[in-house]
C-alpha cells in the first residue's frame, strides 16, 4: 500500500517520513505506534490523498493516489476511507443523524453500496448507532450537545456507514478514561470486522496493541532521521 | 468533483442557522444601507420627476430682477420669497405685447394654516398646466368670482376636511404651521371651489383674486393694520382694488418661436428691472446645481453599503478561525478546496443577497408608510412601482459587490483547507 513513500514538509529541512514500504490487507487490523511528532498523522493524510508524496506510492484499494487529478482523489476518500480524530469529529451544526449520513452524501458510491444490500443510509444509521450504544433519541440531538465519549461513537458510525475499504483512526481513545477505551475499542474492531473493513489504527498508547491482527512501529519504518527525531 | 449543490446549501443553510445572531446583525446592517442607497437613488429620481411635471405650457415666469432659478422657485414651486415685486404696469405693458397671448399674474405674501395663498385671475384656472399639458380640474365648486371667494389646493381642503360653503381667514406672511402672524380675521373668504389633486404646489394652495388680496390690505400699511383703522368687508368693495403690484407672471405666447424675442424685450424693459425666464432651461439650470449634492449623496450612500459589506467580510472571515476544525472534517468526509471555498462564499453571499432583499423590503415599506406624509408635506410622491434602470443598475452593482465581497471568506477557507488538510487545528 505505502511504497518507497518520502515525504518532506514545504520549508523543511529534512524529509518528514521515508517508508519502503507498509502494506495492509484487506480487512486486516492494524496498530499503528509512534511518539508524538513521528508524522503518523502525516502519514494518514498521505493516505487520505490530501497530502502527495513527494517520491513513491500511496495506494488505497488498489488505486495510486497520485494518479488521480485532485478533485477525483477527494471523491475517492470520500468512497473508500472512514476517518476518526483524537476530538472534535462533528461538524456542530447539524444533527447526530446528518453527521452520520455526511458520508452518504458526499459520496454517491456509498449510498450505492447500501442500496445493493437492501438498505437505506437512515436505516444503515440507525443500526450503526444502535450497535454503537448511541441512543436513538441522541440522534435527533444537535451534535454538539453530545459528550465527547458519544461523539467519538457518532464518528465511528461516521466512519463505517457505506462500507468503506479502509477505515483510519488518528488516537480517537486518547480523549476518554481507561474504562471507556476499551469499551470504544472493541466498538469499533468489532463493527470494523462486521463491514469488512480494514482498520489503521493510531496511537502512541502502546496498551492497546493487544487487541489487534499486527502492531507496527513507525519509529522503526520510517528512515528519515527528521522524523523520529523531534 | 464538481460541488453538489444541494449539499452544499444544506450545509450553509444549517451553518448559518447556527450562528444566526451574528449572521443577522450582519444582513440588517447590509439591508439598512441598501435602503439608504435605494430610497435615495428612489428620493432623487421622484423628486426631479415632480419637479419636471410641475409645470408646462408656460413660455416665461417675469418676476423681479434676480436669479432665474430663485425666480422660478417662489413663483411656481412656492420654495423661498421673493425679494422684490413687479408693478401692475408692467404686467399690462407684457400683456399688450403683440407676442403675448396670455399673462396669469401671481400675488404670494399671505398664508392659511401654513399654505400659500396665491392672489391671481380667473385665467389661472385656464392656462396652468402641469405634466403633459394637463389643465386644472375642479373636484368640487367653481372658480373664485367675487372678491371674498377662494378655491383651495386639495391638500389644503383635506387636511383641514374644508368643503364648499366653508369660510376660512387668512394671514399676513407666509409661514409654517404654529407661527403666529397677523390675522385678516375681520375678512374672512368663502370657498366656492376645491381642485383636484394634481400632485403639484398648487395642491398646496390657497387661490384668491387679486382684487381680494388688495381688499385685505386696504386698511394695512407696511405689513401691518393701521392701528385705530378698521374698514368692514362690505365698505371695502367701494375702495379701488386692482392691483398696485404682483409678485410674478406666468406668461404665454402665440407661438414658441417669440420666446427669446420677448424675454429680451423684457429682461431689458426700461421702466422697470424685470427678469424673464424660460421654466425648462430654468429647472436644468437647478439640476446643475443640485446635480452635485445628488452625486455626493449617492457617492455617500454607496460608501455606507460598502461599510455594510465590508462588516460582513468581517464577520465571516473573524468566524472562520474557529471554524478551521469543521474545515478540516469536511475535507476527511471528502469535500476539496474547492468545495470548501465555495461553502464559504455561498454563506456570505446569502448572507448579502438577504441584505439586498431586506433593503427593497425597507425602502418599500417606507416608501408605503411615509409616502403619504411627504406628498403632503412636499408634494414629492415616493412611487411605489418597481426599480427603474437606474435603481436596477444600483442593485446590480451592489450585488456584484457581495459576490466579490463573498470571495474574500472563500479564499481564506480555501487556503486554510490546503494547509491544514485533514489535521484538526484549534
Ligand atoms: N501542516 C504542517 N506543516 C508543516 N509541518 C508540519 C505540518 N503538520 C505537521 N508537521 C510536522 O510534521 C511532523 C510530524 O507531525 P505529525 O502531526 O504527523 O506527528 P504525529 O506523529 O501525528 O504526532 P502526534 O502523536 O503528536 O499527533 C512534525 O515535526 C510536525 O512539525
Ligand atoms: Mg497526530
Amino acid at each position: 500500500m505505502v511504497q518507497g513513500l518520502r515525504f518532506r514538509w514545504p520549508g523543511a529541512a529534512a524529509d518528514c517520513l521515508a517508508v519502503e514500504d507498509f502494506r495492509l490487507a484487506a480487512g486486516e487490523r492494524v496498530f499503528l505506534r509512534g511518539p508524538s511528532g513521528s508524522g503518523k498523522s502525516t502519514l494518514l493524510s498521505l493516505i487520505g490523498g490530501v497530502l502527495l508524496p513527494d517520491a513513491g506510492t500511496v495506494a488505497v484499494h488498489g488505486q495510486d493516489l497520485a494518479a488521480l487529478p485532485a478533485g477525483r482523489r477527494d471523491r475517492y476518500r470520500a468512497d473508500h476511507v472512514g476517518f476518526v480524530f483524537q476530538l472534535f469529529n462533528l461538524l456542530p451544526y447539524l444533527s447526530v443523524l446528518d453527521n452520520i449520513l455526511l458520508p452518504c452524501r458526499f459520496s454517491p458510491l456509498r449510498a450505492r453500496r447500501l442500496a445493493e444490500a437492501a438498505t437505506t443510509p437512515v436505516d444503515e444509521a440507525l443500526r450503526l448507532a444502535a450497535r454503537l450504544d448511541l441512543d436513538a433519541a441522541l440522534l435527533g440531538r444537535n451534535a454538539a450537545a453530545l459528550s465527547v465519549g458519544q461523539q467519538q461513537r457518532v464518528a465511528a458510525a461516521r466512519a463505517l456507514i457505506g462500507r468503506p475499504a479502509l477505515v483510519v483512526a488518528d488516537e480517537p481513545t486518547s480523549a476518554l478514561d481507561a474504562d471507556r477505551q476499551q469499551a470504544f475499542l472493541d466498538l469499533l474492531l468489532g463493527e470494523c470486522a462486521a463491514a469488512g473493513a480494514a482498520l489503521l489504527f493510531v496511537s502512541h498508547d502502546g496498551r492497546l496493541a493487544g487487541h489487534f491482527d499486527r502492531v507496527a512501529d513507525l519509529a522503526a519504518l520510517n528512515r528519515a532521521d527528521a522524523g523520529a527525531g523531534r | 468533483m464538481k460541488p453538489r449543490f444541494g449539499l452544499l446549501w444544506h450545509l450553509c443553510w444549517r451553518s448559518i442557522l447556527n450562528r444566526r445572531l451574528s449572521v443577522a446583525l450582519t444582513v440588517v446592517a447590509v439591508g439598512l444601507s441598501v435602503a439608504m442607497l435605494i430610497g435615495v437613488e428612489r428620493l432623487r429620481s421622484d423628486a426631479r420627476a415632480a419637479f419636471a411635471q410641475t409645470i408646462s405650457g408656460t413660455d416665461l415666469v417675469v418676476g423681479a430682477r434676480g436669479g432665474g432659478a430663485q425666480l422660478l422657485l417662489y413663483s411656481v414651486f412656492h420654495i423661498g420669497n421673493a425679494s422684490n415685486e413687479i408693478s401692475w404696469d408692467s404686467v399690462q405693458r407684457i400683456a399688450s405685447m403683440p407676442q403675448v397671448d396670455w399673462v396669469v399674474p401671481l400675488a404670494l405674501g399671505d398664508s392659511h394654516r401654513g399654505f400659500r395663498v396665491v392672489g391671481t385671475t380667473a385665467a389661472y384656472f385656464e392656462h396652468y398646466r402641469y405634466g403633459e399639458r394637463r389643465s386644472l380640474a375642479f373636484a368640487e365648486g367653481r372658480a373664485f368670482g367675487d372678491v371674498f371667494e377662494t378655491v383651495l389646493g386639495a391638500e389644503v381642503a383635506a387636511r383641514h376636511g374644508y368643503r364648499v360653503g366653508d369660510r376660512i381667514v387668512l394671514s399676513h406672511g407666509a409661514g409654517a404651521d404654529g407661527t403666529r402672524f397677523a390675522e385678516h380675521a375681520d375678512k374672512p373668504f368663502t370657498v366656492v371651489g376645491i381642485l383636484a389633486r394634481s400632485g403639484t404646489p398648487v395642491d398646496r394652495s390657497v387661490l384668491v383674486s387679486l382684487e381680494g388680496i388688495a381688499a385685505i390690505h386696504v386698511d394695512w400699511a407696511g405689513g401691518a393694520p393701521i392701528p385705530g383703522l378698521s374698514i368692514a368687508p362690505e365698505h371695502v368693495r367701494k375702495f379701488d382694488l386692482r392691483p398696485k403690484t404682483v409678485t410674478a407672471a406666468l406668461v404665454g405666447l402665440k407661438s414658441r418661436i417669440a420666446v427669446f424675442r420677448v424675454q429680451r424685450a423684457i429682461n431689458t424693459d426700461t421702466a422697470e428691472p424685470l427678469s424673464a425666464v424660460l421654466p425648462g432651461a430654468t429647472l436644468q439650470e437647478l439640476w446643475n446645481l443640485v446635480g452635485m449634492a445628488e452625486q455626493a449623496l449617492l457617492a455617500v450612500s454607496a460608501l455606507v453599503v460598502a461599510v455594510g459589506l465590508a462588516g460582513l467580510v468581517a464577520v465571516m472571515v473573524a468566524g472562520l478561525g474557529e471554524r478551521r476544525r469543521e474545515l478540516a472534517i469536511l475535507r476527511a468526509l471528502g469535500a476539496g478546496p474547492r468545495q470548501v471555498f465555495a461553502l464559504l462564499a455561498l454563506e456570505s453571499l446569502a448572507a448579502s443577497a438577504a441584505g439586498i432583499a431586506l433593503g427593497l423590503a425597507l425602502v418599500y415599506g417606507a416608501a408605503a408608510l411615509a409616502g403619504p406624509w411627504l406628498q403632503a408635506g412636499y408634494g414629492v410622491a415616493l412611487s411605489l412601482g418597481w426599480p427603474g434602470a437606474a435603481e436596477l443598475r444600483l442593485l446590480a452593482a451592489v450585488f456584484a459587490a457581495s459576490l466579490l465581497a463573498s470571495v474574500l471568506p472563500g479564499l481564506r477557507a480555501y487556503r486554510y483547507s490546503l494547509a491544514d488538510g485533514m489535521t484538526i487545528r484549534i
